[in-house]
């Protein structure tokens, strides 16, 4: 059995799932001041009604440090930063103090100058006097040689609880990110290690050995303790949690649309031959730009709820929502209303809906039907008309090779997967849109708690190997080794596999997850004075994202 | 978040799979640490920074340019439809007003590629700034364009390409010519008889460094811009100029660059030269990018820069100031000088030797200008290579008045095949292009 928990703005859904078919599912109201509280009575609830031995995994799906973010409750966080020459750097002090040191190695990772102790020990001082617990160290280019980071970790150790090194979080090339990225993980691990704590403590008391994992934003998991050291990975897992759930309950190898309308917004999704599009570099939080890895999503102001008025003639549909559909008791009309006019959804007070729409239908001079129609074919026309859209920009990211300008994957989707409230509605009208073959599943309604039920561990790692230094290193794992002059691209990909391996397994893989795949490889010569050095090897490898299995038989047609 | 006062276009194109050969400078890696530092520095989250990827040019577009020998499949790889098309999407991201300046950073260059194309010269094959101009000019007939090239090398191709045009002036700073590659430049190549006095010519003592190339900016390039007034401005952004690039011996620095750039304010640059990957690259390119995105780019700093050792000798300024106050009276002469040149004359004649180092053909060619006063004049080319050809080429240019267009036609018929191995017309006045 798996137990799978999702985090919502609203409530908390939890699902057990045995055999590829969910068995039970439980729904409670958040209470937002105390989400573990909230998060341990629904899984009592679930726990109490099952054999609790028969447990083998729970994956958690939790806003906790997503909303320590947004509410600004995170701890104060003391960076140090390197930042070197180049972009002026005032506008990375993102901690609640900031010392910029002297020093720094180059785009190969060579060193070019040292940094100052005294720069140091000001920054002790200087945190000590504000009572800081959690610091940051970040140095340009720590992905090539993160020697700097180490040292300036090893004084900080005895005086500061938690230090965050910037290249453990990525080794992706982007300065800016790496420093923000590092004051969110140094900014949410106090609180998040407070969670983890007291959800093992009372997985323990209830004698629950099974291990715990967490949902991260790339739609994977990763083992409870890699969160703590890492809580940052943990933010926005939810649209990751319903874009899972999606895959769970209806597979496909194709390139496909995926859609979430819910009450306010209508998140989209692309899969690319079945595989999730990530975000190029990161996600966003707040007023960060991070480099947490995240499934590509994109949000508008269109849902359920959104508020409908006639502006010159034209039906405009959100994007805000003013509060419940008209027939619930709400200010407006919306495209829920259309649905219980027109009889298709039996919620609320159907006259109340008759009411909402007629208002629309007397300004646009049509008929009831034809209004409630006109309402949903203009939400497939908004839809439409930014999936395409962003088909383009996403079609047109930038390449670097010959071969990828003149023959790189294109997504255009083959089919269209849909959840939410209104998706059953909605199905005729995208179909016609779009002219594509539109599925939503039957359990939508608990998509995100499958989602995080069913995710497994993911995790990629960065290679560079400089032959002509003689140097490999893989920042995230904190490899930084000596090869001889004539290694090559062969044992650069194996190595890279092996490692991968290790470090899923250390973040709790089970064996059968360990599908491992190479994304980015290349290999240059380096000359230097006519003459070939050395070669200068680049890898990406990761362990492809995916579920623990598929959902039994869940397709609506 | 870092916010862009002018909104920048980058088309950042590294071509990672294409080299002239495994060792050539012009090499995979070329642009692989530029990449490393632009990713680093997280230029692609700067508010009002863009990113595009290149188009690709099409035989069309390299007609317009140049008389490939024996035509354009055979003479062009991938790798230059994709260079010019980088610098095509830069220019008409600008045109368009998508963004104010754009920055093409493409390879492999363009600058050495003449009229005649029988190989590559220079690493060059096609001019891919002129080829982005005339087809943006296809559109914008009138347009009035400043080329200036601050490659270490002179700009001999397109120098060729705008010899004639006075729509187009070129300005080219380079290491004089008797110290280096391709061995012209000098003052007195001014420009045929349509365009006498709009080919510019700077050529610089080797070891001149920040102070005199900013002179030379501040007395002869910009004041001549200043009379000019040229709608657009094309930096032809060779990066060879560096203290530390193998093939050259300047004292340029990344700081220059970029006050360079910062001063001249080009709506478009285009990479041409700039064999210093690791040292020069990174830095010089991110300080161009800073430059034309109006950020600040004081910071930018290669880490064995030394401003006491490439402190300008005080002769080479003083050889500069010189040379910067002859360039600019022979500009402020033009008139008179042309005079002296066409007078008595229907016609110009030039005759060259050029010679293809890259793939070591040589060519002799004769150019001839008719001298009309309607417009800048059919011009023909006739011209042999060590290759086996002999080919003749006429060029009916885009201000050409009717006359000229007829004469074009006429050359085109009445020449006969048994004279040449090809005979070419380039009609760009109705944009079209004939062989036989
Ligand atoms: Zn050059
Ligand atoms: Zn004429």
């Amino acid at each position: 059995m798996i137990v799978g928990l999702d985090v919502g703005g609203t409530h908390i859904d939890a699902v057990i799932i045995e055999h590829g078919n969910i068995i039970d599912t439980v729904k409670r109201p958040v209470n937002r001041d105390d989400l573990f509280e909230s998060i341990w009575t629904t899984l009592e609830t679930l726990f109490s009604r099952h054999d609790k031995t028969k447990i083998e995994r729970v994956n958690l799906s939790t806003t906790i440090s997503t909303n320590a973010i947004v509410e600004k409750k995170t701890s104060p966080v003391g960076m140090v930063i390197q930042s070197g020459p180049g972009l002026p750097n005032d506008y990375l002090a993102c901690g609640d103090e900031n010392v910029f040191i002297s020093g720094y190695v180059d785009h190969r990772g060579k060193l070019v100058q040292d940094f100052n102790l005294k720069e140091i020990q000001k920054a002790i001082d200087l945190f000590k006097k504000r009572d800081i617990r959690c610091c940051a160290v970040v140095t340009k280019f720590c992905t090539r040689n993160f020697n700097h980071e180490l040292k300036i970790k090893k004084l900080l150790d005895k005086h500061f609880p938690s230090i965050t090194m910037g290249h453990t979080l990525s080794g992706k090339l982007n300065f800016p990110r790496r420093v923000f990225t590092s004051y969110l993980n140094a900014a949410t691990y106090d609180i998040f290690k407070e969670f983890a704590d007291n959800i093992k403590k009372s997985m323990e008391q209830e004698g629950i050995n099974a291990p715990l994992f967490i949902l991260k934003a790339d739609g994977g998991t990763t083992s409870l303790s890699a969160a703590t050291d890492r809580p940052v990975e943990t933010i926005l897992s939810g649209p990751a949690a319903s874009f899972m759930g999606i895959n769970a309950m209806l597979n496909t190898n194709k390139d496909a649309l995926l859609l979430d309308i819910g009450g306010t917004t209508t998140d989209i999704f692309f899969l690319a031959d079945g595989v999730p599009l990530f975000e190029p570099l990161g996600i966003e939080i707040g007023s960060y730009k991070t480099l947490v890895r995240a499934i590509y999503i994109h949000s508008i102001g269109l849902g359920g709820d959104s508020s409908i008025h006639v502006e010159n003639g034209q039906l405009i549909i959100g994007p805000t929502r003013e509060g419940p559909p008209y027939a619930l008791g709400g200010p407006k009309p919306t495209p829920t209303d259309a649905l219980i006019a027109l009889g298709l959804m039996k919620i609320g007070n159907r006259d109340k809906a008759i009411e909402a729409i007629q208002g629309l239908s007397q300004k646009l001079n049509l008929s009831l039907e034809d209004t409630a129609q006109k309402i949903l074919d203009t939400m497939g026309d908004i839809i439409k008309g930014r999936v395409d859209a962003l088909l383009v920009q996403i079609n047109s990211k930038p390449v670097y090779t010959l071969k990828e300008l003149l023959y790189g994957k294109k997504i255009k989707p083959h089919l269209i997967n849909i959840i939410g409230g209104p998706a059953k509605y909605m199905k005729p009208v995208l179909e016609k849109k779009f002219n594509l073959p539109c599925y939503f599943p039957k359990h939508y309604h608990v998509a995100n708690a499958i989602g995080a039920a069913l995710a497994r561990i993911t995790t990629d790692i960065t290679m560079v190997a400089d032959t002509s230094q003689g140097v490999l290193s893989v920042p995230e794992m904190g490899i930084y080794e000596k090869i001889s002059g004539n290694y090559g691209l062969e044992s650069a990909r194996e190595r890279a596999i092996k490692l991968l391996i290790e470090r899923a397994v250390y973040l709790g893989a089970y064996q059968d997850e360990l599908e491992t795949e190479i994304i980015e490889e290349s290999s240059f010569n380096m000359v230097r004075g006519f003459f070939t050095s050395g070669k200068n090897i680049r890898i990406k490898t990761q362990i492809k994202p995916g579920l623990i299995y598929e959902l039994k038989g869940d397709k609506d047609d | 978040m870092i916010k862009a006062k002018n909104k920048l276009g980058l088309v950042f194109f590294p071509a990672f799979d294409w080299a002239i050969s495994s060792t050539h400078p012009e090499r995979e890696e070329r642009l692989l640490y530029t990449q490393d530092q632009i990713f680093e520095e997280g230029i692609e989250d700067i508010e009002g920074i863009y990113f595009y990827n290149p188009i690709i040019a099409a035989e069309k577009d390299i007609q317009r340019v140049h008389f490939c020998v024996p035509d354009v499949k055979s003479r062009l790889t991938q790798s230059h439809y994709i260079s010019a098309g980088g610098a095509i999407k830069a220019f008409e991201a600008v045109i368009n007003g998508d963004v104010d300046k754009a920055f093409a950073l493409v390879r492999p260059p363009g600058h050495h590629a003449q009229r005649v194309v029988y190989g590559d010269r220079g690493f060059c094959i096609i001019n891919i700034e002129g080829v982005m101009l005339e087809r943006i000019r296809q559109k914008n007939k009138d347009l009035r364009v400043a080329i200036i090239d601050t490659d270490c090398h002179h700009g001999d191709g397109t120098q060729d390409i705008y010899w004639n045009d006075k729509n187009t002036l070129f300005i080219s700073l380079h290491q004089d010519g008797r110290t280096l590659y391709p061995g012209t430049g000098f003052l007195d190549e001014s420009g045929g008889p349509g365009a006498y006095g709009y080919n510019i010519n700077i050529p610089l003592p080797p070891g001149t460094g920040d102070e005199g190339f900013l002179y030379v900016l501040d007395n002869v390039v910009l004041p001549i811009l200043d009379e000019y007034k040229p709608d657009i401005i094309v930096n032809s952004a060779g990066q060879d100029n560096h203290y530390t690039d193998p093939l050259t011996n300047m004292n340029f620095s990344a700081q220059g660059y970029a006050k360079l750039n910062d001063r001249l304010n080009p709506d478009i640059a285009v990479l041409e030269g700039g064999y210093s990957i690791e040292g020069a690259l990174p830095y010089i390119n991110l300080g161009i990018i800073l430059a034309m995105a109006g950020i600040d780019y004081s910071h930018v700093k290669e880490p064995d820069y030394d401003k006491d050792k490439l402190k300008q000798p005080p002769d080479i300024t003083e050889y500069i100031k010189k040379l910067s106050d002859t360039v600019y009276k022979r500009w402020q002469k033009r008139e008179t000088l042309r005079a002296d040149i066409i007078k008595g004359y229907d016609n110009i004649q030039r005759t060259r030797q050029i010679y293809y180092d890259t793939d070591g053909i040589l060519e002799n060619q004769t150019q001839n200008f008719k001298i009309c006063r309607k417009c800048s004049g059919v011009n023909t080319i006739d011209s042999q290579s060590d290759t086996g050809y002999h080919i003749f080429a006429i060029t009916i240019p885009l201000d050409a008045c009717s006359d000229c267009v007829d004469h074009g036609y006429r050359l085109y018929k009445n020449t006969s095949k048994s004279d040449y191995s090809n005979i070419y017309l380039q009609d760009r006045v109705n944009d079209m292009f004939f062989s036989k």
